[in-house]
């Protein structure tokens, strides 16, 4: 009955994305999983392993380890830069000549390249000569990073919070200044506290914004590997070793391809369940 | 609710104002009585949002006073003052259901649950927001929505004032007929005193019992709809209030009589006319101009069918155009015709304003 007219001409028209996207995404990935299922004793002979590599990446201490510390590491990440980053966006101007100020300074750690982050908190840290090690160690604190688990951690955290923050302040504030004067107007009329005004005006327009601000935070301190490596390289012992450090340890370093592949496999997974999870439960109430 | 008196009010956005063009408000006085619907009529931008929001006390004058009660609120914040106001795009707390939107002001301000119950029920009630009380407010329609800030604005029963900033704007327009008819019911229910701003005449003048006619940042003339229809106190109002507007006609006046295209002209307040040599204008509404047997003689133009009257356009002699209205079924002269206007309803205007009548 269909007298639709068949064109195959519009093949043409999709594959140069499709080369893109394949070249760019789905061949790197192929070739990854190329490696998952494959035992190389070099000299480009494979042998099929199947599921070996990554039954031996799931019941790996070391595997558990990482990831455990990656998780933990995310957390507390998304905890401080979320709450600080929403309220420097509160409390900068909304109009005046200072708004250009502090946007300027909130974009500075952003336009700094990843390992001069590191490289910059790994002398400003250092306990002996940096700014910050010397500070807190005269404060009476012992502090070093290359020794001590906790110090290694707090720099970190700290390094991060540093560079990032200022991401989400800006999404923020570029959600809050978008908010009619209107609902501030009505929210006044209607007697509101500033708390008031905050939770049921500023906060619902945030939404979105928030959404995205977790998201890319939770996905680039899920993936850190250059300030870290940099800072600490993992150490000292294996205390800072995060997913991507341990990945390239086993890939690069052990020359280990195939469960560094299934690591990679299953590393990938992980962050995109995440993301899914997250961004499912923040916009559950959208349509209700 | 309040009497309010607005005294030698002016306003401008910039600190420190130093000539009269850097006031958006220009000097005004003004009484409005308790209870009353009062509208502020006027072209954009000729500053009745910054007198709504100098009452509302979202801005503080730069000069003169506000009263509430013969008492000074100028300086007062919108909460002290204790108004309401709904905004030309409706203003919703999305996260909330209807029945939480309208209890907001309510609970802000720590009234019991009971009261704030009844209050709400009520309200809706007079809305007919009852079967959506559950919803989020977020799914409704643009009118439910501006029908809750509405309710907002009349849930608290010791608001002084409630404003109206342009309200209809987004509204559907089979809607706004709704809403407006609802909004004057509601008046005459609640009696409260309520300031509505528009530029659309007919909200204007179907909504309010004093409509204040704004241009350029100054009050042109305090009146009646009827006030404002048949005695224009400047061309201004002439022109912006009724369609088409009035005509305005150059004129002559010599020893208390009128002369338009040599013709002599039959007025109300020619007599009045002190002769200070300004710009003289003859104004009279389309309403009041008749086809005659003789009279001024005219070409007729142009005919416009508007429904249940047609507008006529004429020429007269000295090339002025005079705009006249033809009920449905009378028949309209081709070519050459007289004209004769309504004495009753013919006014000399003396640089705009009306002659003999102060502003």
């Amino acid at each position: 009955m269909s007298s639709k007219t068949v064109n195959q001409k519009a093949w043409f028209l999709v594959a140069p994305v499709f080369i893109l996207v394949a070249f760019n995404a789905l061949i790197p990935l192929m070739t990854v999983v190329n490696y998952s299922v494959q035992e190389t004793f070099g000299d480009n002979v494979f042998t099929w392993s199947g599921v070996t590599w990554f039954e031996q990446v799931m019941h790996s201490e070391r595997f558990h380890g990482a990831l455990l510390r990656q998780i933990i590491f995310s957390a507390i990440v998304l905890a401080i830069e979320i709450p600080l980053g929403l309220g420097i966006a509160l409390t900068m101007p909304r109009k005046g000549p200072w708004v250009s100020v502090c946007l300027v300074l909130m974009s500075l750690p952003l336009l700094i390249p990843y390992n001069v982050v590191g490289a910059m908190w790994n002398i400003m840290a250092l306990p002996d000569i940096g700014l910050l090690g010397k500070a807190i160690n005269s404060l009476g604190i012992d502090y070093n990073y290359t020794r001590q688990p906790i110090s290694a951690w707090f720099t970190l955290v700290l390094m991060d919070i540093w560079h990032w923050t200022s991401l989400v302040a800006l999404l923020c504030y570029a959600g809050l200044v978008s908010i009619p004067d209107a609902y501030y107007q009505a929210a006044k009329v209607d007697g509101a506290k500033t708390w008031a005004v905050f939770r049921f005006i500023q906060l619902p327009k945030l939404k979105h914004v928030l959404t995205i601000a977790v998201l890319l935070r939770f996905m680039d301190s899920f993936m850190i590997y250059t300030e870290a490596v940099v800072l600490t390289g993992g150490g000292p012992g294996s205390a800072t070793t995060f997913l991507s450090i341990d990945l390239v340890k086993t890939a690069i370093g052990q020359f280990d391809l195939g469960p560094a592949a299934a690591m990679s496999l299953i590393y990938f997974i992980i962050i995109l369940a995440v993301s899914w999870l997250f961004y499912t439960l923040m916009m559950k109430n959208e349509d209700a | 609710m309040a009497k309010i008196t607005l005294q030698n009010l002016k306003h401008s956005y910039l600190p420190f104002p130093t000539e009269e063009s850097h006031y958006s408000l220009k000097k005004m006085s003004l009484d409005w009585a308790d209870g009353g619907a009062y509208a502020l009529l006027g072209p954009s931008g000729c500053g009745k949002t910054t007198l709504l929001n100098l009452i509302s006390g979202l801005l503080i004058p730069t000069e003169g006073s506000i009263l509430f009660d013969d008492k000074d609120v100028s300086r007062a914040t919108p909460e002290e003052r204790n108004i309401a106001q709904v905004f030309q795009f409706p203003v919703i707390y999305d996260t909330m259901t209807v029945y939480d939107n309208l209890a907001f002001p309510l609970r802000n301000r720590g009234v019991a649950e009971p009261e704030v119950d009844h209050r709400v029920r009520e309200i809706a009630g007079m809305l007919d927001l009852t079967k959506t009380l559950g919803n989020r407010a977020s799914g409704l329609t643009a009118d439910g929505k501006q029908k809750i800030s509405l309710g907002r604005g009349l849930v608290r029963s010791d608001v002084n004032v409630i404003m109206f900033d342009e309200p209809l704007t987004v509204i559907d327009p089979h809607l706004k007929w709704q809403l407006r008819s609802k909004l004057k019911e509601l008046h005459q229910r609640t009696r409260r005193t309520m300031i509505y701003v528009t530029h659309d005449q007919t909200e204007a003048l179907t909504f309010a019992d004093q409509v204040v006619v704004m241009n350029d940042g100054e009050v042109v003339q305090t009146g009646t709809p009827i006030e404002l229809f048949e005695r224009p106190m400047h061309t201004f109002v002439g022109h912006f209030i009724g369609s088409p507007g009035m005509n305005v006609l150059p004129c002559e006046v010599k020893g208390g009589k009128a002369t338009f295209a040599g013709l002599a002209i039959a007025t109300v307040n020619a007599k009045s006319y002190r002769g200070s040599g300004q710009k003289l204008e003859l104004g009279i509404r389309p309403e009041f101009v008749n086809f005659a047997k003789k009279g001024i003689p005219v070409d007729v133009v142009k005919v416009a069918d508007a429904g249940r009257f047609r507008i006529v356009e004429t020429r007269a002699a000295n090339s002025s155009s005079i705009k006249l209205l033809v009920p449905e079924g009378e028949s309209v002269p081709e070519g050459k015709t007289h004209l004769s206007f309504d004495a009753n309803h013919t006014q000399i205007y003396e640089n705009g304003w009306m002659v003999g009548a102060s502003p």
